[in-house]
């Protein structure tokens, strides 16, 4: 119990730890998917698989925007990038996304303008400094981003700027989580729910997954504490045979969501029919177009995007990976061809990609053991 | 990137948009208040932040509690980062 004593309350989690190990029923192995890659780092940071019953396991959900991305899409984008006048913007988790042809960042190394951006706002910022440029903005993300796309779009259309245009790969946590649950090589116990995705849709749209899949799910914050008691929850409704949505992070995530993020949303985006994810395949009304009334703003509808398919490097098994139906160390490639300093994939570019936070946490400590000499 | 970065809400810089000086750990950046129009901060009130837009309001011990989860994510770095970035480097308006 290495890192207990950094965590705020080492007592309170010293308690909810023994709690999880009598809630626990002996021999019964139970799988429980973090859905968020924020909690999946945390998880692996924490050592809190060390800290659990051995029957507990953690299953790594869909959660992390760049590692559900396909491939084509980078190379689409990057694509734009090279029309003359155009500056492409990204945020720095998608620098070092290798497309089919190499990342932003090896773009950007070639001559291309390629620029880190924080904030949608400052690529339309970019685009106001820059009036005889396009600027272009690559924006990935769940609900927890969204509506800061759309609130720029929306800046954009009220200030009458038209040399910027959004390139939308925003996707949708439920559709996603709907197709897990509906694949047949997938048997979970129970969800721990993403906690700033739910900060703006609330814990509503999750009830269908204890109405009609019966099983648990409760919303989660990011301390080492809240995935504990999470997990206590999500046990005692195993326990009791119950399926509930349950909120762990009240602090947050209010139950009905946020409405005015919401509304940004639904007045911009509409959902696409459908959209290609890493691993899962294409997946009905799972991403976020932009609306006629924002056509102009719309990166897809300015240029003729080339919509290019790409398959992953064939060695690469990130989508097994990201299904939750290999562990990391069992993909071909990690640790070999495959790690954060040379990422054929994006589940090894993100800190919360699983194969990244699993080479940087286990693999190390492995390898480290390995090195020790015995007493 | 789902991680959020808390910060204090020091001066409201414009109300349409709804524009906020926020300070995190001492470093003062321009934030946008829209997602959160429905219950706007007040100077003196803690958000969290995502992308250069304020997400959600803590109390105070959340957000230092935030601020600890970073640190111990080896995070801490990165959202610093991304704070100095919002509003492309401007000069500090402190």
């Amino acid at each position: 119990m290495k890192f207990v004593d950094e965590f705020r309350d080492p007592a309170v989690i010293k308690q909810t730890i023994e709690e999880i190990h009598k809630l626990a029923e002996p021999g019964r192995h139970y799988r429980l998917m973090e859905v968020c890659g924020g909690h999946t780092h945390a998880i692996y940071r924490f050592g809190l698989k060390d800290l659990l019953p051995p029957g507990i396991e953690f299953i790594h959900g869909p959660g992390c925007p760049v590692c559900v991305l396909p491939m084509g899409r980078i190379d689409d984008g990057l694509g734009l990038a090279k029309q003359d006048g155009v500056i492409f913007t990204a945020f720095g988790d998608m620098m070092r996304v290798p497309g089919a042809h190499g990342s932003p960042l090896e773009h950007k190394a070639k001559g291309l303008d390629v620029r880190i951006v924080y904030s949608p706002t400052d690529a339309l910022k970019l685009a106001r400094a820059n009036p005889d440029k396009h600027v272009l903005f690559f924006a990935i993300g769940f609900e927890t981003t969204a509506p800061s796309t759309a609130l720029t779009l929306m800046r954009a259309k009220a200030e009458g700027i038209r040399n910027f245009s959004v390139f939308s790969n925003h996707v949708t946590i439920i559709p996603a989580l709907r197709a897990i649950i509906d694949s047949p090589d997938m048997r979970l116990d129970g969800f721990i729910g993403p906690g700033h995705v739910s900060a703006i849709i609330g814990c509503r749209p999750y009830e269908w997954i204890s109405r009609d899949a019966g099983k648990p799910i409760v919303v989660s914050g990011f301390e080492p504490l809240d995935l504990l008691q999470s997990i206590v929850m999500l046990l005692r409704q195993l326990r009791a045979g119950e399926a509930k949505v349950e909120n762990q992070y009240r602090r947050v995530v209010p139950w009905e969501g946020n409405r005015g993020a919401l509304a940004a949303m639904a007045e911009v985006f509409e959902l696409r029919p459908y959209f290609e994810w890493r691993g899962l395949g294409f997946i009905s009304q799972s991403a976020l177009r932009i609306r006629d009334a924002y056509a102009v703003w719309d990166t897809e509808r300015v240029f003729s995007v080339a919509g290019v398919r790409v398959t992953d490097p064939k060695a690469a098994q990130c989508g097994e990976v990201l299904k939750g139906v290999l562990k990391p160390a069992q993909c071909k490639l990690f640790g070999r061809e495959c790690s954060p300093e040379h990422p054929v994939g994006a589940l090894m570019v993100s800190s919360e990609g699983s194969c990244a936070a699993f080479y940087t946490y286990e693999h190390r400590k492995a390898a480290l053991a390995d090195l020790t000499v015995p007493a | 990137m789902c991680l959020a970065i808390p910060g204090k809400i020091v001066e409201l810089v414009s109300e349409f948009p709804p524009v906020a000086m926020v300070d995190v750990t001492g470093v003062r950046r321009r934030v946008d208040l829209g997602v959160l129009v429905d219950d706007l901060p007040r100077v003196g009130d803690w958000v969290l932040i995502h992308v250069g837009f304020a997400l959600s309001k803590i109390g105070e011990q959340e957000a230092e509690e935030q601020m600890r989860t970073l640190r111990l994510l080896g995070e801490d770095r990165a959202a610093m980062e991304e704070v100095r970035g919002y509003g492309l480097e401007e000069p500090d308006r402190a």
